[in-house]
């Protein structure tokens, strides 16, 4: 279908000041946010909903935490390993939070080559974040396996609230996911880029929409939006 | 009312959208069954709604026949009067009324109504309906695993419900939860197509500002639900890892049957605040779109403006906000702090402002309007008069100090099943009767309308105004038998029986509008593409029904809002939302 002709090129309404402007700017005609594409608006809102889990999850852990007449384990000990020798604290966390935030770093870079349509950078890069998160994800597995070895349950562990536990697998578990799905779509998108689908417009398999570079940024918002959470997860759960 | 302005051809702007093509179906498959087209996928909501809401509505028989004949039916054990109210519950709020209006009603009228030929995402919202299937499947195969469906209440309360005294234990509560998150997780696909498609898909001269009311109503509940279901979902994780893994969120230290359970130091109350977070914006979630349709229907039907447009547009918003501050007030008597009962209870008596402004404009609609008493029309006066009945109900239980004494009594059955029961499905029916042509092509029967709208509202007012008096009595709800007590007095007996029959004549009633639905079908009058003679945009589709794309070759280019009714000098008594504004010179003419 060709695109709707400009009949009326007129000149844009005269902008109001305060709070009457941003309803009018807000109400106006077609779109709300201007030059927003459908999809980026859609993951925007999705992430917002999501926020709202999220939040969910850390209230309610925040408040068995608080309530808690039992001792809650204290995180640096139990998340500490003794490399070489050295008792360090909270090591893995720190390195795990390192490779999630580089991979935030790689994710950018790869929206940047994006938008300059450079095919092979953009994928490798794309490549290069599903591999960090990849091992994100394999560290959790690593550290999830040490504490189940220790002891730790869903429903008890050797050092005190049984809610540490439960905690603990739910939301770095709902996390976790997250970083896989992302991992997953990341490789996804990934291949088209590679295959060069963006350059010769070719229709998606489910949606026979045509694909656009964009999704590189969509996907980004995604990814940034899962490391920013985890450095609330970080702070909330293994700082406090 | 002369001052309606004419908005000028020049205000409408160019198209910022450039127009994205449409997914065609390829077969007869990917046309019926897995369409990605939006009027296909309303339709199959509907009717999966409408099919899972019949169960409900059998279970609220069976309830009546034991609460109406305590004795009499030996069917009915406490256990399954427990279920019969669970599953009533859960299934008319969130998988009839949620669903109906938001999967329903939104997907056929949102693309319709801002001049879109089809949400922005067909494909994920072909997915929306198949998870929102799975959903029901899951809810509905409840009845026929061991132990039956869980009888834990629609709210479904820790920790009875998940412990061994509660009917449904086994299985039921599982798959409850299970069927809950599919429900959120469908729910969240179609939503942010309808969120995404009423902010950026309009068409040209389609302001939010020039917005039908339903369009209003649906979009503001849609991003209400895509904030309130989260804490579902999140409840509904963390109680079934506590059924099913043994932790404890929600579960404190407990004996049952002199045993003590693994369980401890998790708290109920917890969960009653991610439930009502969820559950108080659920209300108007429903009560929303409720809201936006009515405008409608009675601007149309009463052929005048509605009155005060903005105002119901920051009403609908105001709502929506304030509907999250206020969800404590459904836990008066969970042993909270007095200052919060006081902080919930000036929130919840907020409300009462906008939704106000809402009834009063929408009497001044009607106000010296041209009243055609068609079947829209009356049970959108059917609606008004029960939601201000639910309503004044309503601040009564919002107060704490009257809430105390009243709660888990048959008066707040009452309340809510009028202001979140019988006055959105009014709503439901009354939208059903005027949109029906515009989807087959036929106009419903008449006869049969009015018959069902009459026995529908006058019987929830036989069903529902006795139980106000119970509920003043001290009849507890949710309870099997009422046995001997001194407060329960014979005239409470004799009111139950009186509810119960009219309940089942009720019930019958929406037999002959099923069958009204499939005989119009076939016999009905031909409506063609405007019976109602209205202003907004799916009443100007080339086709009707609309066909696939909606709009043929152009779409609409929109240049009034949608009120234009008997605006004086004006030829028609209704001037179409798309309708070039060349009667100016009329106008100008005549004056």
């Amino acid at each position: 279908m060709a695109e709707t002709v400009l009949t009326n090129p007129g000149k844009s309404p005269a902008q109001t000041a305060g709070w009457k402007g941003i309803a009018a700017d807000w109400s106006s005609d077609q779109r709300a946010f201007k030059n927003v594409s459908w999809g980026k608006a859609m993951m925007w809102i999705f992430l917002l909903s999501d926020t709202f889990i999220f939040s969910c999850f850390l209230l309610s852990y925040m408040t068995a935490r608080m309530s808690t007449t039992v001792p809650w384990p204290n995180p640096s000990e139990v998340f500490a390993l003794t490399i070489g020798g050295h008792h360090i604290p909270l090591i893995l966390i720190a390195i795990m939070t390192f490779v999630l935030i580089s991979s935030s770093g790689t994710m950018a870079m790869a929206v940047n080559f994006g938008y300059r349509r450079d095919r092979v950078k953009t994928a490798v890069l794309m490549l290069v974040t599903a591999a960090l998160g990849a091992t994100f994800v394999g560290m959790q597995a690593f550290e999830w396996t040490k504490l189940i070895m220790e002891g730790v349950r869903p429903w008890e562990n050797p050092w005190g609230a049984p809610q540490f536990g439960a905690s603990f697998f739910m939301i770095t578990g709902f996390h976790g996911t997250h970083v896989t799905f992302g991992v997953i779509f990341l490789i996804a998108i990934a291949r088209k880029v590679w295959r060069g689908d963006f350059d010769v417009a070719r229709r998606g398999f489910f949606t026979s929409r045509k694909g656009h570079y964009e999704i590189v940024e969509i996907m980004g918002l995604y990814w940034h939006f899962v490391d920013l959470v985890w450095v609330f997860i970080f702070a909330f759960f293994y700082l406090w | 009312m002369v001052d309606v302005p004419y908005d000028r051809i020049a205000d409408v702007p160019p198209a910022e959208v450039p127009e994205v093509e449409l997914y065609h179906p390829k077969s007869w498959w990917t046309q019926y069954v897995f369409s990605q087209d939006a009027k296909v996928i309303a339709i199959q909501y509907s009717l999966t709604a409408t099919a899972i809401g019949l169960v409900a509505l059998v279970l609220s028989w069976l309830m009546r026949l034991q609460l109406g004949f305590p004795g009499t039916f030996s069917f009915i054990d406490a256990n399954q009067y427990l279920q019969f109210i669970t599953m009533h519950g859960m299934i008319m709020v969130i998988y009839l009324l949620t669903a109906l209006f938001l999967g329903g009603f939104g997907n056929y009228l949102i693309p319709l109504m801002v001049g879109a030929r089809d949400m922005v995402f067909p494909y994920v919202n072909m997915l929306s309906y198949w998870v929102y299937l799975l959903a029901v499947l899951v809810l509905a195969s409840t009845f026929f695993v061991p132990g039956g469906p869980t009888g834990a209440g629609w709210t479904l309360y820790p920790p009875q419900a998940i412990l061994s005294g509660t009917p449904g234990q086994d299985w039921g509560i599982i798959l409850m939860l299970t069927s809950l998150i599919l429900f959120i997780i469908g729910f969240t696909m179609g939503g942010l197509n309808y969120v995404v498609t009423v902010l950026q898909a309009r068409t040209r001269g389609m302001t939010l500002m020039r917005m039908p009311l339903t369009v209003w109503g649906i979009f503001t509940a849609t991003v209400m639900a895509l904030l309130a279901f989260p804490a579902l979902f999140v409840a509904s994780v963390m109680m079934l890892f506590d059924r099913l893994l043994g932790t404890s969120f929600f579960m404190p230290a407990l004996v049952e049957m002199g045993q003590q359970l693994k369980y401890g130091g998790g708290s109920p109350i917890l969960f009653q605040h991610l439930f009502w977070f969820f559950g108080h914006p659920e209300v108007y979630i429903v009560a929303l779109p409720a809201f936006g349709i009515v405008s409608d229907l009675i601007s149309t039907h009463a052929r005048k403006n509605i009155f005060g447009y903005r105002m119901m547009v920051w009403a609908i918003v105001a709502i929506g906000a304030l509907s999250f501050i206020v969800w404590a007030h459904h836990m008066y008597v969970s042993g909270m702090h007095p200052t919060f009962g006081f902080f919930f209870a000036t929130t919840t008596l907020i409300i009462a402002i906008p939704t106000a402004i809402k009834v009063y404009n929408w009497v001044l609609t009607l106000w010296r309007g041209d009243i055609h008493l068609t079947v829209p029309m009356l049970f959108a006066l059917g609606f008004i008069i029960t939601f201000v009945n639910g309503g004044l109900t309503g601040l009564f239980l919002g107060n704490v100090v009257v809430d105390v004494p009243l709660s888990d009594t048959m008066f707040v059955v009452a309340h809510f099943h009028m202001v979140m029961g019988v006055a959105p499905i009014m709503v439901v029916l009354g939208a059903i009767y005027h949109w029906y042509p515009k989807v087959t092509g036929r106009m419903m029967d008449d006869w049969m309308g009015k018959f069902h709208f009459w026995v529908t509202f006058l019987g929830a007012y036989l069903i529902f105004f006795p139980m106000h008096y119970l509920g003043l009595q001290g009849v507890p709800r949710r309870y099997h038998d009422l046995g001997e007590a001194t407060f329960i007095t014979p005239s409470v007996h004799a009111l139950n029986a009186f509810i119960t029959v009219v309940a089942l004549i009720v019930g019958f009633a929406q037999m002959v509008f099923l069958f009204n639905l499939v005989w119009s079908y076939f016999k009905g009058r031909p409506s063609g593409g405007n019976p109602w003679r209205a202003t907004t945009l799916e009443w100007q589709t080339p086709e009707t029904p609309p066909g696939h794309g909606n709009w043929g070759k152009e779409l609409p280019v929109v240049y009034r809002w949608a009120y234009d009714y008997s605006v004086p000098g004006a030829k028609e008594d209704f001037i179409p939302q798309n309708q070039p504004p060349a009667t100016r010179a009329v106008q100008g003419a005549a004056t």
